[in-house]
């Protein structure tokens, strides 16, 4: 979908700013996972792929143009008991200003069953100057669930300043909370750029993987970057059976380096 | 009837609760360069504050206001992804429980101890110690959000040889936005009672977790953290 095109379509619409809610929800169906629910919505269209053994896969494709100020948009995904899926997007998701300068909300809610697991790996998220954004992503994992979880923001298109942006990761397990970050930065977020929050660097990005197994073994942490003008990343284990890895850097292809080296466990 | 000096000595440095041991991230941020001077430590100061200075303010003051303090121990867990924060957090939370105990003897406060032998979360031992004394969740926020500034204010005057005026001053420019911090703090508070400790802030500072596990590494170090 083209931004023109996206623009076209929303002028059809009722009051400022799309309203849609995609689902997702995947079954076990005995040696592979089903999804009895694949349903997209606004600017979200959901392609199905090729199954890897008994993990689902599905692609998000054309969340290009969203979302703009005033856009309500709305994932959510349900994995039940032992059934496995890996979700994707097309292409990155970019925040711009819309019609009003009002924000715009992009909200995912993600339940993992007994014995079922998610791998949540959608392309980076840019906040274009003067966007508004407020997305929310709620999981809700069983005790026996895993989950892989990765976000990465990237703070203003080439040579511009970023947007308001903010980022609430909720993470429970068993009803407890595992992990409970908010990324904010840009012009609501006093200090994001300085030597506590950022130190000048463009880009920032996290990934999260919970697995009961972590119990037993959990990784020790690690360090990855040795010059802070090039990026830096950790990894470190939560208080739960999870860990976290964390980088900031100046650009995507120098935050992803990171993420890697430093998620990548002996 | 609030007794509103207790608020001076709870936020007063020399409290004797062992903060003087911590640099809150400026140790590092000092030798990584990040923070060479009055303006570095006030652009440093100020980041803190709108991230871990405002969680640990909504922690504080969600005790002050008499939440139970377990699940508001577990909520600043999940809000510490950096273990070795946490380790510092429930060191200095043991730190200040004995103190307070001995200040303002209370029941709260002997639960929380034989609840958390460890150590509890400190801003959430600050909260609960603000209640015993009196205080309301208000105040325990601005002691928290205060405390998140003062203590590497103070650090970096050792740190670099700051002149102590240069860091008073900093700490003077912030007061609008520790005011900020403690209202916004104290309102997500109120919240807790109907939407549970979700309601409470989450804003993370990437580079102080990184920071602080880079420092924890070090073999030799003049601040614990």
């Amino acid at each position: 979908m083209t931004l023109t095109a996206a623009t076209a379509s929303r002028a059809g619409r009722p009051g400022p700013g799309v309203h849609a809610t995609a689902r997702i929800r995947a079954v076990r169906a005995g040696t592979v996972t089903a999804l009895p629910v694949l349903a997209g919505d606004g600017p979200f269209d959901l392609r199905r792929g090729r199954s890897d053994g008994s993990q689902a896969r599905v692609c998000v494709i054309g969340a290009m143009s969203a979302p703009l100020g005033g856009d309500r948009l709305r994932i959510e995904v349900g994995v039940e008991e032992d059934a496995h899926l890996r979700v994707t997007s097309a292409g990155a998701t970019v925040a711009l200003r819309g019609p009003t300068s009002g924000h715009a909300a992009y909200d995912v809610r993600v339940s993992v069953a007994a014995g079922a697991s998610l791998q949540w790996l959608p392309e980076p998220l840019i906040s274009a100057a003067r966007s508004n954004l407020r997305q929310t992503c709620v999981v809700d994992l069983a005790a026996t669930a895993r989950l892989v979880l990765r976000e990465e923001h990237v703070l203003g298109r080439v040579g511009e300043p970023p947007g308001r942006l903010s980022a609430r990761l909720t993470v429970r397990r068993g009803g407890r909370p595992l992990l409970d970050l908010e990324s904010r930065y840009g012009p609501d977020a006093p200090g994001w750029d300085g030597p506590a929050v950022l130190a000048g660097h463009r880009t920032a990005g996290q990934i999260l993987v919970a697995d009961p197994g972590l119990d037993e073994r959990a990784p020790a942490v690690r360090l990855a970057g040795d010059d802070p003008g090039e990026g830096q990343a950790v990894l470190t284990p939560l208080a739960g059976p999870a860990f976290l890895v964390s980088a900031v850097a100046p650009d995507l292809v120098r935050l992803r380096r990171l993420l890697e080296a430093a998620s990548r466990i002996a | 009837m609030t007794d509103r000096a207790a608020l001076l000595v709870l936020a007063d440095g020399r409290f004797p609760a062992g903060g003087h041991a911590h640099s809150g991230g400026a140790e590092a941020a000092v030798s990584a360069g990040l923070v060479r001077d009055a303006a570095g430590l006030e652009a440093f100061c100020r980041g803190r504050l709108h991230t871990a200075g405002l969680v640990a303010a909504g922690l504080a003051a969600a005790a002050a206001a008499g939440c139970d303090p377990l699940p508001l121990d577990e909520a600043a867990d999940a809000r510490t992804p950096s273990p070795a924060l946490r380790r510092a957090s429930r060191r200095l939370g043991r730190q200040l429980l004995r103190a307070a105990r001995a200040i303002w003897p209370c029941g709260d406060l002997d639960a929380l101890a034989a609840a958390r032998p460890r150590g509890a979360h400190q801003p959430v031992v600050l909260g609960l110690a603000a209640r015993s004394a009196g205080l309301p969740a208000l105040d325990a926020a601005y002691a928290a959000a205060y405390e998140s500034v003062s203590g590497p204010a103070g650090a970096t005057v050792r740190l670099l040889r700051l002149d102590p005026v240069d860091a008073a001053g900093v700490l003077a420019r912030l007061a609008e936005d520790v005011d900020r911090v403690a209202a916004r703090a104290a309102g997500a508070a109120r919240r807790v009672a109907a939407e549970g400790v979700e309601a409470l802030p989450a804003v993370s500072a990437p580079l102080l977790d990184i920071s602080a596990e880079r420092h924890a590494a070090l073999p030799v170090r003049l601040f614990a953290s």
